[in-house]
Parts: C-alpha cells; structure tokens; sequence
C-alpha cells in the first residue's frame, strides 16, 4: 500500500509540474495576481505561523499555481529572492511561483526553509488540493493521505470530492478520511457510516477513535449511546486487533529470520574454525571487522576512482573481504594455531591475544573512531510488505547473501576435493593422514576458508551497524552460541540454531524489551546445553565423541 | 601520539612566550595573599591530591575521555577542544604565569577503568582539575574517587540530575534545562501536539533517571498511562527492527513524539532503521538529548531532516561569540591535523566542556592558587560570555550552569535549525520538583546549607 503511496507521491509531483508547465503555456502572465500573490508572497515570512496560515489558504484555491507552489515547497524548490519575489526552482531556471514566467536573468535567492509544524500542514494541502487531478493514482495517493488524518477545515473540499468520485478505491479512503469527522457528528446515521467504513479498512490508526465509542466513563455510561453503533465498533475494534495480530505475526518471522541470518553470517565462518577443526577462535569476530573495515576500504576506492559507480562498490567489497580474511587467516594458522592443535586451552588464550593484537592494528591504521560505511542507495529503504511491516532492503538483501554464503560452505564442503579431505580429517585425523592427506596443507586452507567466510559475513554486518575496531567484541559470543546450540561440526545445525536463536530473540523482545529479552535467550540456550551437550544435529559415530 | 605532539608544541610555545614577555610570566606567580582565598572555604582538611610540585611548573590538567569504545563516537571531539582551549590559555600566557599542561588518558568506554584512570590521575600525575567523562555511569564510577582524594571535576554533558557532588562542577544541562523544555515543546502548538509519547534510551543510569522525571511530569501534564511507552536497548545495540516498528504500531491514532536518551554509536542503526521503515519527522518527531552536531557527522542526514534536537548550543547559532569559537575551532582542526579535517564541527558538550575550562581557568588566577578548597569557592559565581551568545553563570549555590535552552530540527547539511528558544539563561535545578522524593531536596554549597542532598541545613554555627 505504501509503496504504491509513494510512487503516487512521485507522479503527484510530476503532474503537478506538467499542470503547471501547461498553464504557464497557455497564460503567459497570470491576470488575477491578488490574493494569491499575497498568500504565495507569505511562505516566505519569517513568521512561520505566517506562512502555516498561508498554506492552509492555499488548500482551498482553485489556481493551479497554488499546488505548484506548495509542491515546490515541499520539495525544497521554493526560494525567495531578495526582492521578496516567490520563485520555483526548475531544472532549466527559476520561475516566477505568482506569475509562472521564468525568471531571466536568475536572481540571488535562498532557499525557504521548512520546518515540521510547515510539513505537516503542507502534506494535506497538497493532498487536498490533488483531489480533483485526472490521474487516477495522484487521485488515490492524495486519498491515502488524507484518510491518515484530515483536518476540520478541509472536510467540506473532501466530502465534495467524495460525491464526485466514481474510483471504489479513492471513494473508499475519502470515506474513511470523511469518517474521522463523521464519528463526532451529531447525527447517529453518520456515525454509524463512519464507524463501519472504520471497520471496513481494519486500519490500526482508527484504534483510539473507536476504542472512545466502547469505553465507559466514570459514571459507567458508554462513549456511545446507541447500542447498533456500538455493536458496530466493537465488532470494527476486533476486525482491527485480529488484523493486528497478523501483522504482528508476520512481523517478527520476518525480523527474527533476518536477525537469524545476522547471526549465521557472523557464525558461519566459526562453524568451520571451531566446527570442523576444533580451534577455539577467539580472534573470529575480529575476522568479522577485517571484513567490514575491507568493505570500507573498498567503499573508499570506488569514492577516489569511481565515483560514479559508487553504488556497486560490493563488487569489489565481497572478494576484497574475502581475500584479506583468507590470507589473514592462513598466516595465523602457519605461525601460530598449527602449535597448539589439541590444546584448547592454549589456543583460547593465543587467539585472543591475536584478537587484541588485531583490534590495536586495525585502530592504529583507521583510528579508534567508528568509519561511516553507507548503504548503496538500492539498499536504503524499504518494501511494504503489509501495513505496519515494512522489510528494509538491507535486510532482504542480507538474508540472500547469507543463502548464497551458506550455499558457498556446501559446495566447498560437498563438492571440492577440499571438503573431501576436510571431512575425512574431521571424521578422523590419524586416519586421513594414512591415506595420504596433507593435513597440514589442508588444515590450513580449511582455516583460510572459515577466515574468509567471517570476512563476507562483515561484509553484510557493515551495511547494519557501525564498523569500528570493536566490532567483533559484540558478534563473537553470539557466533560461539550458534554453534555450540547448533551442534558443533555441522554446518545445517548452524543454520538452524541462528534462525531459531533470531525468531525466539525477536518474538521475545516486544514483551521483554531488548536486555531482558536477550537475558532470557541465554537462559533458554544455558538449559537447552545442559539437556542436550551434542547440541541439536549431533555428530554421530565413533569418531564423534573424541 | 597527536597528544604528544600538541604537548610538545605547547612547550615550545612557552618557551617562546618566555623570552619574548619575560614580565608576563612571574609576576602573577608571587604567593597568594594569605587569608583571601581560603577565609570562605569550609574547614575541608588540606587535600592530599595538592600538587606537590613547586609551584612554578606548569599546572597538571586532566583530560578523562573515551578515546575508544561505543563512547569514542562522542567524547573523541570533548579531548580535541579540551586541548585546544587549553592551548588557547597558554597562548595568552598560561594562568598565575604558569602554563598549562594537558594529560590525557583514554578510559576507553568501560566504566571501571574510568575510576581507575581517574585515581591515576589525581595520584600519579598529581593533576589540579580534570574534565572529563560523557555517560553518567562513567561520572558515578569516579565520584567517589573525586571525592575521596578531594580533587575536582567539570562534567560538560547533560545529565539526569538528582546528584550534586561538592567535587563536582556540572557544565552540562540538568533536566530543567534540557528534557523538560523539550517535552514541554513537542506538547505545544508549533512542536506537533504530541498526546503519546515513547521514552526511548540507551540501558543505564541517565536514561532511566531521565525517564522517570519525564513520566512524572507527563503525569502532571495529565498524559495518561497507557499513552506512554518506555524502552531500553544495551550499548552498543544494532538490531532496531522490532522497536522501530512497535513505536510505528503506537503512533497510530494519536499525535506521538519519541523522546530518544540512546547514547553512543547506536544512534547510527536506529536512525538508519527509521528512514528504512518510512518514519518521517512530521509523523513520528524525534527529539534526541544526545544527539548533536558531532553524532551527525557519521550519518546520512537526508532522510534524518525534521527530527528534533534540545541542547544548549548549537554550531548554527549566530552569535559574535560564536563565530569566534568556530573560527578557533576550525583553526585548530587545520593546524593539529584532526581526522576528519574541515568536517569538523562544534556541538554542546564541546562548547561547555570550553566554558567550564575558561571558568577554572578564572578561578585559579580569581584564588591565586590551584589549591581545590579555594578554586572551588572562586569557581562558584563566575560568569563567562559563552559561544551560546549569552552571559553565564556558575551558580553560587548547586555549582550547575545557567544556561539557554535551544531546540533545533536537523537539516539536510547536518545541521541544526533552531525552531525554539528560551529568552535567557536558565537556572537549573538539579533535584527535580515533579519527582516526590527529590523534590524536598536541597543542593547548596553555601553556609548554612552546604549539602547537596538535604533537605534541612547542615551546618549551624553556634551563634
């Protein structure tokens, strides 16, 4: 609904300027300057009581000029020159906002400035003044607009355009935005109009009204004294709260699976270090901020050598990240983690120290203060899935990466010589090595690919979050609980504990909070480990307890 | 390093101001009068913190701020103009003829190690006066520090007040000075006739004590109950999907304003989750208290236009004093090399954390000793023509600054359009009058009270 809320607004905007552009064509100099001169001249007043007061009037012209000027104000095209003219600042030039003209040769002229009290006056003045337009959509996204909230004034101009509307669809929001009036009205017919074209749309906006209707007051009369009405708006109130409820629903299965995904990325890459090859990496989240700092890095060069490909500068994040991590992770593995297989203790503190060693590094080159990493501007915003469950795009975007990457572990693990000879290591050592596998060799490319697999998750994490020196402090016991209530060895189980981890945590966190919701999480994996230490996909066989 | 390297250019500095006005430097430095500092102070025994140096070295002073850590995104620039001011100072010859000379230690946003680093401090480096700290779980992590060694501490950020500590001078905004005007405006008219409201903070001491006054003063503006909406998130928190969406969910049906305390680098992902879930400033106003010009810097303002800012200082304030703070501001950006070069911006915290060290700075050469029992009298009343444009004053009694209050919308450029102000300086009031127990409360270090907690006096001379 909202999307299509949008793109209405986009093409309210064009047709507003083409209307214009029209009018301009047709009548060079616009003869009735008057009043709407004086009321165009006003936006521009310091006072910005003023300028609220000359909106609101501008809603009920008829003059095209008008919608023109409070477009161009919206949009932050108006400005005023130091003549005190009203001017719209197009593409090719500035124009007169009164007479049309274009405005030659351009005057100095700052931009007026808006202010919230302003926007929302001028979003139903332009609603308002769109009701009549001959594109259906404009029609219908100035409907939406004004069925959200309408204003005392501007009820007579909605209720005309009521009468003259034959779209069902626009017809239905100007009743609903006609409701919101009607609901006090005097006459019982009204309301009960109002309260079933309330009802009728399920919009949780029209909650507090309605819920006003059935509540008592002190001396135990209801808000509503006729008791069909009533009835009405009690059976309107449960339409509503069923309706809630289902977007709730859909709501947190949506954010726990993108929290989930969140998760899996920053533990994918320690369900192979840890998983498979046993190591206790404490530096894996650190892995986790060499590839969102690569990202950065990579964000930088697109900005000094490609400015203009800006937003397609994951093409080189991805494999930078990849490639940094990797090679990163195999001179660890070399130099220090290949002296302490089978000693988890040594290794817990070794990789720490390497965390510590790294973090101090990346804040010596970057400095300890957070890098701003954008979004590309296809991954800004979001898609309205229903009404009150809006999937930003970096989410969506993240959980197909993190397929693609959990596609990536399978196929390395089942398909490549390599995952042949990683899995046979894992099931047993002694025995791989018998049968000719350079376990050395091996062992350090498996510890490469974890690596590198950590640098694509912070690759995605620094699209959610802030990239700084700390960034793997906040993922690496998070990443640990995947895998452990995962099963440790098992990619799949991985899988399903940060997606089960996500939509536990976010069905939680409404009733909890966002602390004690976390803390409830931990409570449940403590006693879910002490039921089942193998976690939930177990390795099984006689290697497996070893 | 860049420390060192100002350090290092403040000596040079003084060794040429040395040669060049060899009358300006030992002539204030001649003992102070006995008996003109010390006849108000209170019979406090003689702090054991007291530089023991002689008294012609150059004066200690510390710099407690996170240089790293969720806090860096804030407190980084607090240590920048502290330096700066404090090169400022011994541009002009440095206080009582001796310079000044900054140490600055980085507690690296971890509330223990701020005590710690604040004992060094004091002990160790033996410092005459420190500012410092951001959060206020950093600030009553070294009160008892501060306290115990008698030494001082200017806090330049506005806080939940309900405290007052005798070694403490509060440059930041108290309650009445910051959150309750700013309540008070989305309530009006022109500031969107919020009728609910979501409180909205970082998981510590500031914004639950915040919160608490402002739902006590919701409920005296006759808000009800269920028309409030309290949520806390941990530091450091990235994950605002579920609480952008349930205020989204709350805001339908009456006119709802977001009162945001969340501190720190999280600021980041929830304003970024705000523009992705379509929630504009003129639906869902958000007015923040630990937002300024500085946390901006780090994120795309376009979609952030219209949301709401309450401080005491803003960079777009058109002052003369102003103008000359930025003007030294960028300056010294340009000439210590700061990253982020002319990005660079002034916010709040940084103008009082600029104010506080010119007031100490008038106290030391007002007592003629940087002795804490006679600094702290000197300290309490002076004045200063502050970047806000305004004279102010350090109050005599609660050792909190008279400020102005100012709320501002962001802008697309990052910066902040004032939409309201008070007429003048405020005075503040640490012991909010809407929380029943702290409303009896008292804080006044002068005879007879001198307490910052009582409700009756303290002190009663026999007479």
């Amino acid at each position: 609904m909202a999307e299509r809320y949008l793109s209405c607004i986009g093409r309210l905007i064009r047709v507003g300027l083409t209307g214009c552009l029209l009018f301009t064509l047709a009548l060079p100099a616009a003869a009735d300057g008057g009043e709407l001169g004086a009321l165009i001249g006003s936006l521009s007043a310091s006072d910005r009581a003023r300028a609220g007061a000359a909106v609101e009037a501008l809603a009920l012209r008829k003059e095209p000029e008008a919608l023109t000027a409070l477009t161009a104000l919206r949009d932050g095209l108006l400005l005023v020159a130091a003549d005190g003219r009203v001017l719209i600042q197009r593409t090719d030039g500035l124009y007169d906002a009164e007479s049309g003209a274009k405005v030659e040769p351009a005057p100095k002229a700052d931009v007026i400035v808006m202010n919230n009290t302003l926007r929302r006056q001028v979003t139903p003045a332009i609603a308002a003044l769109s009701l009549r337009a001959p594109d259906h959509g404009v029609r219908l996204s100035a409907a939406v607009a004004l069925s959200k909230s309408l204003d005392e004034k501007l009820v007579p101009t909605v209720r005309a355009a009521l009468a003259d509307e034959k779209d069902p669809e626009i017809k239905r929001m100007l009743s609903q935005a006609v409701a919101q009036a009607d609901i006090t009205s005097s006459d019982p017919k009204l309301r009960l109009a109002a309260v079933q074209s309330m009802g009728a749309s399920a919009d949780v906006a029209y909650k507090s009204s309605l819920a006003v209707l059935t509540a008592r007051d002190a001396a135990g009369n209801y808000g509503e004294r006729d008791p069909q009405i009533r009835e009405a708006a009690e059976s309107a109130l449960s339409r509503i709260e069923r309706k809630e409820l289902f977007t709730r629903i859909v709501r947190d299965l949506f954010y726990g699976l993108s929290l989930g995904s969140v998760l899996l990325l920053a533990a994918l890459g320690l369900a192979v270090t840890f998983g498979l090859m046993r190591v206790i990496n404490m530096a894996h989240g650190e892995m986790l901020m060499l590839g969102a700092y690569s990202t950065y890095v990579a964000q930088r060069l697109f900005e000094s050598y490609l400015p203009s490909a800006m937003d397609f500068y994951m093409v080189l994040a991805i494999p930078l990240a990849f490639a940094v991590c990797m090679g990163v992770g195999m001179v660890l593995e070399r130099t220090v983690i290949r002296f302490l297989y089978g000693r988890p203790l040594e290794t817990l503190l070794a990789t720490w120290g390497i965390s510590l060693l790294l973090i101090q590094t990346v804040r010596l080159i970057f400095g300890a203060q957070n890098v701003t990493v954008a979004n590309p501007s296809w991954l800004s915003g979001g898609y309205d899935l229903l009404p009150g469950v809006v999937l930003p795009y970096n989410r969506i975007a993240t959980v197909l990466f993190v397929g693609m990457v959990v596609a990536f572990v399978n196929w390395i693990l089942k398909r490549t010589p390599l995952g042949l000879q990683v899995r046979a290591i894992t099931q047993n050592r002694g025995m791989a090595a018998c049968m000719g596998i350079p376990t050395a060799r091996v062992d350090m490319l498996t510890f490469g690919v974890g690596s590198g697999i950590a640098g694509l998750g912070g690759v995605a994490l620094s699209q959610l979050g802030n990239v700084g020196p700390e960034l793997g402090q906040l993922y690496i016991v998070d990443s640990f609980l995947v895998v452990v209530v995962g099963g440790v060895g098992k990619i799949a189980g991985s899988v399903v504990a940060a997606v089960g981890l996500g939509t536990i945590n976010k069905v939680l966190e409404p009733f909890a909070g966002a602390v004690l919701g976390k803390i409830f999480l931990l409570v449940f994996v403590v006693l879910f480990i002490q039921r089942r230490p193998q976690g939930l996909f177990a390795l099984k066989g006689r290697s497996a307890e070893s | 390093m860049s420390v060192r390297l100002s350090a290092l250019s403040g000596a040079l500095l003084m060794l040429g101001f040395g040669c060049g006005q060899p009358a300006s430097a030992p002539q204030p430095a001649a003992a102070p009068e006995p008996g003109a500092a010390p006849g108000a102070a209170p019979s406090t025994p003689a702090a054991p913190a007291e530089s023991a140096s002689a008294d012609t070295g150059p004066i200690k002073v510390g710099i407690l701020h996170s240089l790293s850590g969720t806090m860096a995104i804030s407190e980084t620039s607090l240590k920048d103009v502290a330096l700066m001011t404090i090169d400022e100072i011994n541009e002009k010859g440095g206080v009582l003829g001796r310079k000044l000379e900054p140490v600055v230690v980085d507690p690296a946003s971890n509330w223990p190690l701020f005590a710690e680093k604040a004992r060094e401090l004091i002990t160790k480096d033996k410092v005459a006066v420190t500012f410092g700290c951001w959060t206020s779980v950093s600030r009553k992590s070294v009160l008892p520090v501060f306290e115990e060694l008698n030494s001082l501490l200017f806090y330049p950020v506005q806080y939940e007040g309900e405290e007052s500590s005798y070694n403490v001078f509060y440059t930041g905004a108290a309650p009445n000075q910051q959150a309750i005007p700013a309540t008070e405006y989305m309530m009006s008219k022109e500031g969107g006739e919020a009728k609910r409201f979501v409180l909205l903070g970082t998981d510590y001491v500031y914004p639950r004590t915040t919160n608490k006054i402002l739902r006590y003063f919701l409920q005296s503006k006759g808000v009800a109950e269920a028309d409030i909406m309290e949520k806390y998130t941990p530091f450091g928190f990235t994950d605002y999907q579920t609480i952008v969406a349930e205020v989204k969910r709350f805001a339908a049906g009456k006119r709802t304003a977001v009162i945001s305390t969340i501190n720190g680098d999280s600021n980041v992902p929830f304003y970024k989750e705000l523009a992705n879930q379509g929630v504009k400033a003129e639906d869902i106003p958000v007015v923040a208290f630990s937002v300024g010009e500085e946390e901006l810097r780090g994120i795309d303002t376009a979609p952030l236009v219209g949301h709401l800012a309450a401080w005491n200082y803003f960079q777009s304030i058109n002052s003369p004093e102003n103008k000359a703070f930025i003007e030294k501001w960028k300056a010294y950006v340009a000439k210590a090399k700061l990253p982020g070069g002319d990005k660079r911006v002034t916010n709040d915290p940084m103008e009082a954390t600029y104010v506080g060290i010119h007031m100490w700075a008038h106290a030391v050469a007002q007592a003629g000793t940087t002795k804490v029992d006679a600094v702290r009298q000197a300290v309490a009343g002076q004045t200063f023509k502050a970047p806000s444009g305004f004279e102010i004053k350090m109050d005599e009694k609660n050792h909190h600054l008279h400020k102005p209050v100012f709320i501002g919308e962001v802008q697309a450029n990052g910066q902040f359009q004032i939409v309201w102000k008070t007429e003048g300086p405020v005075r503040a009031m640490p012991w909010s009058p809407f929380v029943p127990d702290s409303a009896k409360k008292v804080a006044d270090w002068t005879y007879p009270w001198l307490c910052g907690n009582c409700t009756e006096p303290k002190v009663a001379l026999a007479k």
